[in-house]
C-alpha cells in the first residue's frame, strides 16, 4: 500500500509549475488584448464599439471548456497541429481578455466625464487624455476586480486537465488514485493552490493602500 | 490709492473703439434634442475686458459658455474666437481654440492623481512641449500669482476648495491663454472661501485678462466686471455696463430677477 509522502508532494508541486505558467500567459496575453478590448469599447469609432463588444458577447457567452475543445481539437481537424500549450495558451487568452476587457471598460467610464473636459480644455490630444489622465485613474479603480479574476484564472487553469495537462488539480487526482488517499491529498491541492492566490490578494491590498483606491 | 480703489472698484477698461472683438457670438442657438437652450444669442466681446454673464438657472449661460469653448457643438449660428470660427467637429481649429482658452469649472477638475505641480505642467509639457524645467519654473510663476506657491507638493485632496479653485486658475493661467472663461467657480465654495478666488480673479482683470464669467456673484459683476449680460429664457435680455444694468434695468424680467435677492 502506497501513501502519502513527500515524493507526492514534489510531484504535486511541480505540477502547480503547469498552473503557474497558464495563469501568466492567460494574465500577460489577456491583459494585453483586455487593454485593446477596452479602449475598442469607449472608441469613438462605431466599428470597433461594435467589434470588440461582439468579440466579448462571443467569448463570455462560451464556457472555456468549448474554447478549449475548439481550439485543441477543432483546430486539428482542420489540419493545423497545434500543441497542447499553444491550444490552453490561446483559449485562456481569449477568455481573459474579454472578462478583462469588460471590467476595464466599466473602469475607464467610471473616471468623471469632468476630467475628461478639464483634460480637454488644457489642449490635450484623445490619446494624451487616455496616457496621462484617464487610465491612471481608471487603473487604481480597476486593481479589486482584476485582481479577483485573476484568482478565477489561476483555479480555471485546471480545466487545462482534459487536453493532456498534468497541472495541479489533474495531478492531486493521480496521486489519489495510487494513494487513496484523497483528504490528505486534496487538502495538499488546496494549500498550493492557496499559496498561489494569497499573494495575489495581499498585492491587491498593498496597491489599493498606495494608490488610495476609492479617493 | 486712486479714487476707485478707495471705493472699491477697479478703473473700467475702455473697449478700444474700431477694434475687433475677440469673441464673437452671432446668433447662436443650442438644442439638447427638443429642448432649445439657446435662441439666437448674439455678443460681442473686447479684448481687455470682464464680461459677467446673469440670469437664472437654466437660462443658457453655461451653455454658451461651453459653446464657446467647443464642448458643445452650436446647432445654428456662428461663434469666433480670435477671428478664427469656432467649431467643435474640425479637430484644427478645436486645437487653435484650445490654445487661446482656458476655462475654469465650478467643481475645479483638478487631475486627482497628480501634484499640483504636474497639474499646472501637464500641458506645458505634452502639448507645448516645453521641458520639465521651463515648465516647473511656469508653475511655479502661476502659483505664486494665485498665493499657493507653497502647495507644489500637494495633491488635490489636500486642498481646500477655494485652494483648488486657484490652483485650476493657475493651471490656465500657465498655458498664457488670451481669454479665460470662469463657469459658477465660487458656486460649490463656502462664502468664507470665495473671497480668495473673486480676489485671484479681479488682480487678473486688473491686469487686462479678457475674462467672460457666468455667475451669482451679483456684488463682484457689479464692482468689477465692465459689461454684465443678463440671459433669460436663452437669450441676451439685456446687456451694458454694470452701473446701467444694476441702477436702471429696462426689462420687467431683470428688474424681477434683481429684486429676487440673488
Amino acid at each position: 500500500m502506497i501513501t502519502f509522502s513527500s515524493t507526492h508532494l514534489i510531484y504535486l508541486i511541480e505540477a502547480a509549475r503547469w498552473t503557474l505558467l497558464l495563469s501568466v500567459i492567460a494574465f500577460i496575453g489577456g491583459g494585453i488584448v483586455g487593454l485593446i478590448l477596452a479602449l475598442g469599447r469607449v472608441s469613438e469609432i462605431k466599428a470597433l464599439r461594435f467589434l470588440s463588444g461582439a468579440y466579448i458577447q462571443i467569448i463570455q457567452g462560451t464556457p472555456l471548456l468549448v474554447v478549449l475543445f475548439l481550439a485543441y481539437f477543432g483546430l486539428s481537424i482542420l489540419g493545423l497541429d497545434i500543441p497542447p500549450i499553444v491550444a490552453a495558451g490561446l483559449s485562456l487568452t481569449l477568455y481573459t481578455s474579454a472578462f478583462l476587457g469588460e471590467i476595464w471598460r466599466g473602469c475607464i467610464l467610471s473616471v468623471p466625464k469632468t476630467q475628461w473636459e478639464a483634460s480637454n480644455c488644457i489642449g490635450l490630444s484623445r490619446a494624451q487624455q487616455y496616457r496621462y489622465v484617464v487610465l491612471p485613474q481608471a487603473m487604481r479603480i480597476a486593481i479589486p476586480p482584476t485582481v479577483g479574476f485573476m484568482v478565477q484564472i489561476i483555479k480555471n487553469t485546471s480545466i487545462t486537465s482534459i487536453i493532456g495537462f498534468v497541472e495541479l488539480a489533474r495531478a492531486g487526482q493521480i496521486v489519489n488514485n495510487s494513494t487513496f488517499q484523497p483528504f490528505i491529498t486534496f487538502v495538499f491541492v488546496a494549500i498550493i493552490y492557496f499559496a498561489m492566490c494569497y499573494p495575489l490578494s495581499l498585492a491587491s491590498r498593498h496597491f489599493e493602500r498606495k494608490l488610495n483606491v476609492g479617493k | 490709492m486712486s479714487v476707485n480703489e478707495a471705493a472699491g472698484t477697479r478703473p473700467r477698461n475702455e473697449a478700444v473703439p474700431g477694434a475687433e472683438p475677440i469673441i464673437v457670438v452671432d446668433n447662436v442657438s443650442k438644442n439638447f434634442g427638443p429642448l432649445q437652450v439657446l435662441h439666437g444669442v448674439s455678443l460681442e466681446i473686447q479684448r481687455g475686458t470682464m464680461v459677467a454673464i446673469v440670469g437664472r438657472s437654466g437660462s443658457g449661460k453655461s451653455t454658451l459658455l461651453r459653446c464657446i469653448n467647443a464642448l458643445e457643438e452650436i446647432n445654428g449660428g456662428s461663434i469666433k474666437v480670435c477671428g478664427h470660427p469656432v467649431s467643435m467637429s474640425d479637430r484644427a481649429s478645436v486645437k487653435r481654440l484650445r490654445s487661446e482658452v482656458g476655462m475654469v469649472f465650478q467643481s475645479y477638475n483638478l487631475f486627482p492623481h497628480l501634484t499640483v505641480l504636474r497639474n499646472i505642467t501637464l500641458a506645458l509639457t505634452a502639448v507645448q512641449k516645453k521641458s520639465r524645467a521651463d515648465a516647473d519654473a511656469i508653475a511655479h510663476k502661476v502659483l505664486g500669482l494665485v498665493g499657493l506657491g507653497d502647495k507644489a507638493e500637494a495633491f488635490p485632496e489636500q486642498l481646500s476648495g477655494g485652494q483648488a479653485q486657484r490652483v485650476a486658475i493657475a493651471r490656465s493661467l500657465a498655458l498664457s491663454p488670451k481669454v479665460l472663461l470662469f463657469d459658477e467657480v465660487t458656486s460649490a465654495l463656502d462664502p468664507e472661501l470665495t473671497g480668495e478666488v473673486l480676489k485671484v480673479m479681479e488682480d487678473l482683470a486688473r491686469d487686462g485678462m479678457t475674462m467672460v464669467l457666468v455667475t451669482h456673484e451679483m456684488a463682484f459683476a457689479r464692482r468689477v466686471a465692465d459689461i454684465v449680460v443678463f440671459m433669460h429664457q436663452g437669450k441676451v435680455w439685456e446687456a451694458g455696463p454694470p452701473a446701467e444694468i444694476f441702477a436702471d434695468p429696462k426689462t420687467p424680467e431683470l428688474r424681477q430677477f434683481l429684486s429676487s435677492g440673488l
